[in-house]
């Protein structure tokens, strides 16, 4: 009957409120520079200590610039002081960090997976709320704010209220030039930015057993852009294929009783979830954002909404307010709109996958006269593997800057970022107003769309560059 | 860290729109200070300052009797997307001690029942009746008793609001949560011992 969801609470639950909240035991915890000093800080204040340096992992990524000068200097002085703080706090904690002249740093949520850090069956936090894409291994991973960080350190566990439980299911073939990335963003257009708020988002079906964990993390990754704090997806042999010889992964003395416990984990058939929504991957095509809010997803072919059809009067004061920020007209065909900047990279898609796919569109081509690109690597492991496969070699020659791992253009707290009124197309996850830089103006879509947006000058429809 | 709350009469300021997430509450190159005193300055930076760092005087809280608001009610979803705690942070440095709308980024609702503020769930038609209210009268008064968990609001019958017992405790008492967890640590530490048997390689650490 259990659900993989209620497999994972209940072996993680060491006491119960009849409040209906339960205390769960953490497994592990990612800490970052933004949202780590204040929960080191108070720990210190308090005369508290770390009560399980081992289950820790610590890296900087949101502050760090992405160009080789910053093992030199980071010139911010707050930023250098949040990665340095970091520094401390980890090394006089005894918690493992990867820091910036380690070649296994890169975006928290890109490293943690690659080190074999998240495994399924886990409860695993981090202070931020793209947690939910270490779920794709069959984990409870989720976002938390500063205060639960701070509780986790001195814990090793948190009160947490039991979620509603959602199962997306996605059956269907992608049409060529259809991507992780287009069906999370549809999932969202279809049940909107709070769809999935209060509950727990299971994702399963054909289209996702067959997607490779790359492709799993991109989808959980923007549960949140859903308002859902977890998103998971059964572990399978694709997991135990991914996570087989990772360093941090259990080793031969305890693989067998492991993976023999994570076969265990997916749903039962009769399981019963809250909400189920079914998605037909083979009728998407590739999506791209035209508003300030992830939800406002549509086709590449389809046209900027008029504002008016909107059902209620919030949504339409919201739809003209989204439209003057981003300064689109209704009618506008989605396709004809000019980008400055294009940037490929976030803890949604930087990995080889994501960097392979937008290479593909990229070879042999320049990017357009007048539009700055540039590609971002999640981590130096994935930065390696690519430039052994010559990737990087492709992105130089059409033009592509070629940066070191880091958030970047994600998020404005770094050098890279937008001036005011520019325009990108972005394989980040949020198009929230200022998300990439004041007054920026955020087209979120895959890899593939991104490097075809770089070549055309314009949003453009990736299929018609693959023919 | 958490600091208390009970009952509140305060002036209330309206902010309808849906989906206003924490980039917009505090954008995030201010999360980059250490510093938590002085955040309320950069409240909703973007929708408050135009970019010569002046007031814009069409937001809700640039304008007179909202400026002293201590209480926001907000559109659906409101504190969507990012978890940075941060964002509780400035809001309450600006004074703002409960924030009353008709569903929340569940992030941002843990964070501010760990802070001491309030964030209140209401029918969105009662949502809708006190933001229309508030636009009508300007400077109006509402009452927030968390004991009672009730609204109260002049012309409009008491609204009756749920929360978990024990966040209600906490706010109530401004208790600091992991001060009360560790008091479990027996527990924590069974579980513990029993979880390093049967799942080994969890531990291997
Ligand atoms: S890449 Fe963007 S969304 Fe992901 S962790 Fe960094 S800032 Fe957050």
């Amino acid at each position: 009957m259990p659900s993989l969801f209620t497999k994972i609470w209940s072996e993680h639950v060491v006491a119960e409120r009849d409040d209906g909240s339960a205390l769960l035991y953490i497994d592990r915890q990612l800490l970052h520079e933004v949202s780590s000093p204040h929960p080191f800080e108070a720990l210190h204040e308090a005369k508290r200590r770390v009560r399980r340096a081992g289950a820790m992992l610590a890296v900087q990524d949101h502050n760090v610039p992405t160009t080789p000068d910053r093992l030199a200097r980071v010139a911010d002085p707050e930023s250098a002081t949040q990665i340095r703080l970091l520094r401390e706090n980890a090394r006089s904690a005894g918690i493992r960090l990867f820091d910036l002249d380690d070649e296994r740093q890169g975006i928290v949520h890109v490293i943690g997976p690659e080190n074999g850090f998240v495994q399924p069956g886990m409860t695993l936090v981090c202070g931020d709320s793209h947690t939910a894409t270490l779920g794709a291994f069959g984990a409870i991973a989720f976002g938390v704010g500063a205060s639960e960080v701070g509780h986790v350190l001195a814990t090793q566990a948190l009160w947490q209220r039991r979620p509603r439980e959602m199962r997306i299911v996605v059956d269907g073939s992608l049409r060529s030039g259809v991507a992780a990335k287009d069906v999370i963003l549809a999932i969202i257009a279809r049940i909107g930015a709070s769809g999935g708020t209060g509950h727990a988002i299971e994702y399963a079906g054909g289209t996702i057993a067959r997607f490779s964990m790359e492709q799993r993390m991109t989808v959980c990754n923007m549960s949140i852009e859903a308002g859902a704090r977890f998103g998971l997806i059964a572990p399978d042999h694709t997991t135990l294929e991914y996570l087989r010889g990772r360093p941090l992964a259990p080793g031969p003395r305890h693989w067998d009783a492991a993976a023999a416990y994570w076969r265990t984990l997916p749903s039962d058939p009769d399981a019963r979830f809250d909400r189920e929504v079914r998605i037909d991957a083979a009728a998407l095509s590739p999506h791209v954002t035209w508003g300030t809010s992830p939800q406002d997803a549509l086709p590449i072919d389809a046209r900027v909404p008029e504002p008016d059809e909107a059902a209620d009067a919030a949504e339409r004061a919201r739809r003209r307010r989204a439209l003057e920020y981003m300064g689109l007209a209704p009618g506008t065909p989605l396709a004809s709109i000019a980008v400055d900047r294009v940037f490929i990279g976030s803890c949604t898609n930087s990995r080889i996958e994501d960097l392979r796919a937008a290479a593909a569109v990229a070879r042999g081509r320049r990017v357009a006269p007048g539009v700055k690109a540039m590609v971002v690597p999640g981590s130096g492991l994935v930065r390696r593997q690519a430039e052994a496969e010559g990737l990087d070699e492709i992105f130089r020659a059409a033009g592509f800057e070629w940066r070191l791992p880091g958030c970047s253009m994600c998020v404005a707290m770094n050098p890279d970022r937008l001036e005011p009124g520019e325009r990108c197309a972005s394989t980040s996850n949020r198009n929230f107003e200022g998300r990439q830089g004041k007054g920026g103006r955020t087209h979120l879509v895959s890899p593939a769309m991104a490097a075809a947006a770089a070549v055309a000058g314009h949003l453009a429809d990736v299929r018609e560059l693959l023919q | 860290m958490s600091r208390a709350f009970t009952t509140l009469e305060a002036v209330a300021a309206p902010l309808p729109q849906p989906n206003v997430d924490t980039d917009a509450i505090l954008p995030a190159r201010f999360l980059k200070r250490i510093e938590v005193a002085g955040l309320g300055a950069a409240l909703f930076h973007e929708w408050r300052y135009a970019a010569d760092g002046k007031e814009r005087p069409e937001f809700v809280l640039n304008q007179a009797p909202y400026r002293d608001a201590r209480i926001l009610v907000a559109g659906a979803n409101f504190g969507c997307g990012s978890s940075r705690e941060n964002a509780v942070w400035a809001l309450y440095d600006h004074g703002i001690r409960c924030v009353i709308a008709p569903s929340f980024g569940d992030i941002f609702y843990n964070n501010s029942v760990n802070y001491g503020l309030l964030a209140v769930v209401l029918e969105p038609a009662r949502v809708e009746a006190l933001s229309a209210l508030l636009t009508a009268k300007p400077g109006t008064r509402l009452q927030v008793d968390l004991p009672a968990q009730c609204v109260r609001a002049p012309g409009l019958g008491p609204a009756g609001f749920a929360i978990a017992a024990h966040a209600k405790h906490r706010l109530l008492h401004g208790l600091d949560e992991i001060a009360l967890t560790l008091e479990r640590e027996p527990e924590i530490a069974a579980y513990e011992a029993r979880r390093r048997k049967e799942r080994p390689w969890l531990f291997a650490d």
